[in-house]
């Protein structure tokens, strides 16, 4: 529930800025007491903890950064205003805290904003392969049989891909967009989540509350869902916490090759494209460290929350 | 272990057919067909060509015959080493392929001289003792280490090492000549997300046969503590280390397109992601068959070593 209500405006605001026009940033006002009161709902969960903690500080930071990046006073992060400042310069009335790159647009302003289109895609990414993934997997692991051998080859063929070789490949072929990165990231994360889930599924199906379900004459459908899913449920939301992760990365690596999404909106991996061949001087090197921080921090927090997830669950 | 070994060997045949078949009819829709007669036809763009020249060149090239004909012709090609041309380098794709596979296999070499034997160490390290302040240290590191994307640790690598200590040169393209401290940058990123995990796997693997009744055992009937790890505990633990290392192989050729970009290596990463923005699919297509071709051999040799260190499966089967 929260998370859709954090998740809706941010994808409303990132993928139809234009259709919105100018007031369309008020659509983020629900998301930020949303972010706020999930933090606050895991900071009680889980406060046995300490690494899921830090891990979720992390992430709920820059999902509060993300909806709340509209409203706060910061430059346009694509207007060109002083190229090359250095960090903390003043200039025409202006801080520039992180400096400016070198076509003069302000580093803080780019780089917070360049936090709303990873999570917004990665988000949506990662739900759409665990949808794909957890339904092939549950119809491989609770019918078996012909539907098992079907669904595991196809997952076996994606699977020997290396997976940049297989985003180049998607991408390529079926051009360069958002949407298409979705279709990607599912054809090699659906593979394993596939595999996870069809694991476990095999593991219920004998079990006393499926076979109850089985007698009252359920439908296979209703089983799997209601019945089978919430069951298993653990082990996928550590997996979903390190996919997160993953989908971060690819996607910022995805725009570093200049694969995915299209500039001119900040992206941490644009944010590196751009600056690699610039910082070849070490007073512009600020350029490259302020992006990769970023993403190292975003990647950190989902790592760290999987971490304390999974030694909570094996705690108890 | 025969029968096993040549079921998997017929389901890797199968996926390898399969994966030939999609990437055949991917490049071989209009789409992708119509660039390759411009190119080869000597127009300036798609617009330039005619329906009647596209189709005399589809003649020409024997492009009309059906599918399965054209499959069989292509696969009886690229078993004798004929990958095509490249449109855009005007050279034989195998050539290519040969230059930048084995740029990247001397990266790969020196990954998996460092990696193999520092990860498994410290993996048995951390694992030997869990909770330790060792372990604690190594996991937290490990932890860390894989959590940074390759760009990332790319891009403060060379911030470092190359614009602040100025030890390396910040680009690896080694215009002039081979040099192994320009090699330095790329084989330390790709390094130090290895390494984290595989001793992330080690350590995992390690801690769960030290908690196993047998080295309690051994510990209380009192066998000397190193005696009990190097004879009985190592045996055990790095069954899983030891398949994940020939499934890193995998891993190592997606990693590479972002190192090799970074860092302008001449690699099959750099070549693959070249094919991709210029449009050059003989490249791309027999680019991607030869490292699906590696990774699935990878993950045979995986299944051959996990069946010769771990005596359970040897002799049950």
């Amino acid at each position: 529930m929260l998370l859709a209500l954090i998740w809706l405006p941010l994808v409303s605001f990132v993928m139809f800025r234009p259709a919105l026009g100018a007031a369309g940033r008020y659509v983020l006002l629900p998301a930020a007491p949303a972010v706020i009161v999930m933090y606050v709902m895991a900071l009680r969960r889980w406060r046995e903890s300490r690494v899921a903690l830090f891990g979720i500080t992390l992430v709920s930071l820059w999902l509060l950064i993300a909806v709340t990046v509209p409203f706060l006073p910061l430059a346009d992060p694509n207007k060109p205003l002083v190229p090359l400042l250095p960090p903390g310069t003043i200039r025409n009335g202006m801080l520039f805290l992180l400096g400016s790159d070198m076509r003069g647009r302000d580093m803080l302003s780019r780089t917070l904003w360049g936090c709303q289109r990873v999570l917004v895609w990665g988000i949506t990414a990662t739900s759409v392969a665990y949808v794909v993934g957890a339904g092939c997997g549950l119809l491989g692991g609770y019918l078996g049989g012909w539907w098992d051998e079907i669904v595991s080859f196809i997952g076996n063929v994606f699977l020997s891909f290396p997976v940049m070789v297989l985003f180049i490949l998607v991408l390529n072929v079926l051009g360069q967009s958002g949407f298409n990165i979705i279709i990607a990231v599912t054809c090699s994360s659906a593979p394993i989540i596939m595999r996870i889930v069809r694991g476990l599924a095999l593991d219920a199906r004998s079990r006393d509350y499926i076979q109850a379900a089985q007698t009252r004459g359920e439908h296979p459908l209703w089983i799997m869902l209601v019945e089978l899913l919430p069951n298993v449920r653990g082990p996928l939301i550590v997996d979903a916490c390190l996919r997160l992760g993953y989908t971060t990365v690819a996607i910022t690596t995805l725009t570093f090759l200049g694969l995915g999404l299209q500039p001119p909106d900040p992206d941490w991996g644009l944010m590196i494209k751009e600056a690699a061949p610039a910082a070849l001087l070490w007073k512009y090197s600020y350029m490259l460290i302020v992006p990769a921080l970023a993403v190292s921090s975003l990647i950190l927090g989902f790592n760290f929350t999987a971490d304390g997830l999974r030694e909570m669950s094996q705690r108890d | 272990m025969g029968t096993l070994f040549i079921r998997r060997l017929i389901q890797m045949l199968l996926i390898m057919l399969v994966v030939s078949a999609m990437l055949f009819a991917i490049f071989d829709s209009d789409q992708f067909r119509k660039k390759v007669a411009v190119a080869e036809l000597g127009g300036f763009g798609l617009a330039t060509l005619s329906d009647d020249d596209y189709h005399a060149w589809l003649e020409k090239r024997g492009l009309n015959q059906p599918f399965p004909v054209r499959y069989v012709a292509w696969l009886d090609q690229i078993v004798h080493g004929d990958f095509g041309q490249s449109i855009e380098k005007d050279v034989a794709v195998s050539t290519l392929l040969e230059e930048s596979l084995s740029n990247t296999a001397v990266l790969a070499f020196f990954v998996f001289l460092i990696m193999v034997p520092v990860s498994l160490t410290l993996g048995v390290l951390a694992g030997m003792k869990e909770g330790s302040s060792l372990d604690r240290v190594i996991s937290f590191v490990a932890v860390f280490t894989t959590s940074i994307p390759q760009i990332a640790t790319a891009a403060l690598l060379t911030v470092i090492l190359a614009l602040g200590l100025k030890w390396v040169p910040t680009k690896s393209a080694m215009d002039d000549g081979w040099s192994f401290r320009a090699l330095v940058l790329p084989l330390l990123t790709l390094l130090i997300y290895d390494i984290g995990y595989l001793v992330r796997m080690t350590r995992a693997a390690m801690t769960e046969v030290m908690a196993s009744q047998y080295i309690r055992t051994a510990l209380l009937k009192g066998l000397p503590y190193h005696r009990v790890i190097l004879r009985h505990a190592l045996r055990n633990a790095l069954i899983v280390p030891v398949t994940l290392i020939f499934l890193e192989l995998n891993g190592v050729l997606s990693q590479v397109v972002v190192v090799e970009v970074f860092f302008q290596y001449r690699g099959f990463g750099r070549m693959l992601f070249d094919a991709a923005n210029f449009g050059d699919i003989q490249v791309l297509q027999a680019g991607t068959l030869v490292a699906v071709c590696v990774a699935v051999a990878s993950q045979l040799l995986s299944d051959v070593a996990y069946v010769v260190v771990n005596p359970r499966v040897r002799f049950v089967r």
